[in-house]
């Protein structure tokens, strides 16, 4: 019987099986940032176990809230800081070189097929863009990670999510992602992996890879996982050049990974995106999904363009186009997080950020901010948000306030406009 | 070992999430403590009062995917900060399952038939939970009305409630 990508992954790593499908496997790396990781930390110190399993595979960011907002959020950062020092954590990102994780541990290159990741943060799954197993855990694993470099999984299960047909302008990766979960609902992938394939995902981008990845969790995934190929290849080529004579090598050593012809799985969702249009969220759930063009109308205060999701250069680049010449409606509130300091720089480069800033928006330092409703643009009681980010639950970005996730096309489009709006009446797209 | 019986809240509702459990705005706290009044601060649920329902509570009824959405191990926490370390569904989100045992506590699946039944049959009654682990069997008590209803754990997961969570596991064995 052939294999999935992630049961190749927990083969090669495999260290115990204790009981039933229980497998421990050994981690390539464990990402920490300052909200889960301060908790484990001084509870290992508690138990007199203050020590990490391996300096180099830890890999920590002080990104949720940075600059610190209070003296708690402060706190919080000082003991990841001090830990990091204290144990050799040489690739650890603060104020100046930080942004949030899973848009800044992918670009340092520390992410490679086949790899084994875990990390105190759902969102976790979007390494799995790499063909990596990547899952979001909680502070107990976590602890175990940094002191052992072991983590415990059931046996993986996956499903398939075969996308085909062919985009048509002014539809992305994120109105895919949202009609996927739409379809599967916030339970349909459970305990799975899902790997998805076709030809759509093929000509797709690291980066909307990872926007894919990104949202599994929303539909109950451990890890999203797309097979490594020469765009995965082409992506991490500055930092595997010296491992590898030729990218067509890197890629050879890669398809290992790759799922057998005969891999089993538990269910197969084929999704054919020739007549998707641009998708949003309408409730608290991110399985509540509908065409843009059904909600269009509805009023928002803010609209927020960032985050794991879309705050990448592809994402500015796009909620740009939309924006240029333009200018924001005077009773919309627009704001943008580069997910890091290196798309930051070259949104300036590229003339985004003059963009932005003409259109009205306020442009923040790289940082998770406003997603989880911690600082940076939190809503008041009654406040509506269009956002690029993955969570609608209910308060997420704020007490008594309403999410919309949307694409950074429709956005930007939204924030022209002061209600929810497709973004092809501006691009004549879609 | 901890203590599996009490009082039972009935939250009869699906996809209970952890933004619901624990806000995010409390994840800036560092000791469990600290998460102790917050617990369910943001669950709108019909019938369901905060300040009068936890307190007396010991254990968890409720549906489907409890404890989708975060990581955030702060959601456990603020159960066992509340001296409610069971919880008893249809069926779990993945990290909050993990996140329950490997903090020594438990969150058991029983079948939608049952807890349709268990729903009907004690909610919005002053219900007991009693726990046998040994033998894999919870009694229900309401008034003089009591049901036993069998349960199954994984060899794993009894394991790691048994050695306190998967810290001390993990020490042993790694
Ligand atoms: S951007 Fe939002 S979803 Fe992503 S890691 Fe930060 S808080 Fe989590």
């Amino acid at each position: 019987m052939g294999k999935t990508i992630a049961e190749k992954i927990f083969e090669s790593h495999l260290v115990d099986n204790p009981s039933g499908d229980i497998q421990v496997i050994r981690l390539d790396s464990v990402f920490c940032h300052e909200i889960t990781t301060p908790v484990a930390i001084t509870d290992l110190q508690a138990r007199g176990m203050d020590r990490v399993f391996d300096p180099s595979k830890i890999k920590a960011v002080i990104d949720h809230v940075t600059p610190a907002k209070d003296s708690k959020t402060a706190m919080q950062g000082k003991i990841v800081r001090e830990w990091a020092l204290r144990h050799g954590i040489i690739d650890f990102f603060d104020i100046g070189d930080n942004g949030v994780c899973h848009a800044l541990f992918p670009e340092k290159g520390f992410v490679r097929p086949g790899y084994t990741i875990i990390m105190g943060d759902s969102h976790t799954c979007t390494h799995g863009a790499f063909g990596a197993f990547a899952a979001g855990v909680g502070t107990t694993d976590l602890e175990v990670g940094i002191l052992k470099g072991v983590c415990a999984f059931h046996a993986p299960q996956t499903m398939k999510v075969v996308i085909t047909g062919e985009l048509v302008p002014g539809v992305y990766a994120k109105d895919v992602i949202l009609d996927v979960i739409g379809r599967l609902g916030v339970n349909g992938a459970t305990n799975r992996v899902i790997e998805f394939t076709g030809p759509v995902v093929d000509a797709m981008s690291m980066e909307s890879r990872m926007t894919l990845c990104n949202m599994a969790i929303e539909a109950g995934g451990t890890c999203g996982i797309c097979a490594p190929d020469m765009t995965t290849v082409d992506y991490l080529w500055p930092f595997i050049q010296d491992e590898f004579k030729t990218k067509e090598a890197a890629l050879e050593a890669y398809s290992t990974f790759a799922a057998d012809v005969d891999a089993e799985y538990t269910d197969e969702l084929v999704v054919d995106v020739a007549g998707l249009v641009p998708m949003a969220t309408f409730g608290y759930k991110p399985d509540q999904v509908k065409p843009v063009a059904e909600l269009s109308g509805e009023r928002v205060d803010q609209v927020y363009i960032g985050s794991c999701t879309n705050g990448r250069i592809e994402d500015l680049r796009v909620a740009a186009a939309v924006l240029e010449g333009k200018h924001v409606h005077p009773s919309v509130r627009g704001v943008l997080s580069p997910a890091t300091p290196t798309i930051y720089k070259m949104a300036l480069k590229e003339g985004l950020i003059e963009i932005f800033m003409d259109a009205g928006f306020c442009v923040t330092n790289p940082t998770c901010g406003a997603c989880l409703g911690m600082s940076n643009g939190v809503l008041a009681e009654g406040e509506v948000c269009a956002s690029t980010t993955n969570r609608n639950f209910n308060g997420r970005m704020g007490k008594g306030g309403m999410v919309h996730l949307m694409s950074p096309a429709s956005a930007a489009a939204t924030a022209l406009t002061g209600v929810i709006t497709n973004s092809h009446i501006f691009t004549g797209e879609a | 070992m901890k203590s599996f019986n009490g009082k039972v809240l009935f939250l009869d509702r699906s996809d209970i999430n952890t933004d619901e459990i624990i806000p995010a705005r409390y994840l800036t706290e560092i000791t469990k403590e600290a998460l102790t009044p917050y617990l369910l601060e943001d669950l709108e649920l019909a019938g369901f009062d905060a300040k009068r329902d936890i307190a007396p509570a010991g254990a968890v009824m409720t549906r489907a995917n409890f404890g989708c959405g975060s990581s955030r191990e702060h959601a456990p926490w603020a159960f066992e900060m509340n001296a409610m370390n069971i919880v008893i569904g249809e069926s779990f989100a993945r990290i909050f399952k993990q996140n329950m045992f490997n903090c020594g506590m438990m969150a058991v699946e029983l079948a939608p038939a049952v807890i349709d039944d268990l729903m009907a049959r004690f909610s919005g009654r002053e219900t007991e939970l009693s726990t046998d682990l040994a033998t894999g069997v919870f009694r229900f008590t309401a008034g003089d009305e009591s049901l036993e209803v069998p349960f199954e754990i994984s060899e794993f997961d009894r394991a790691l409630v048994e050695a306190g969570g998967w810290v001390g596991y993990a020490d042993t064995h790694y």
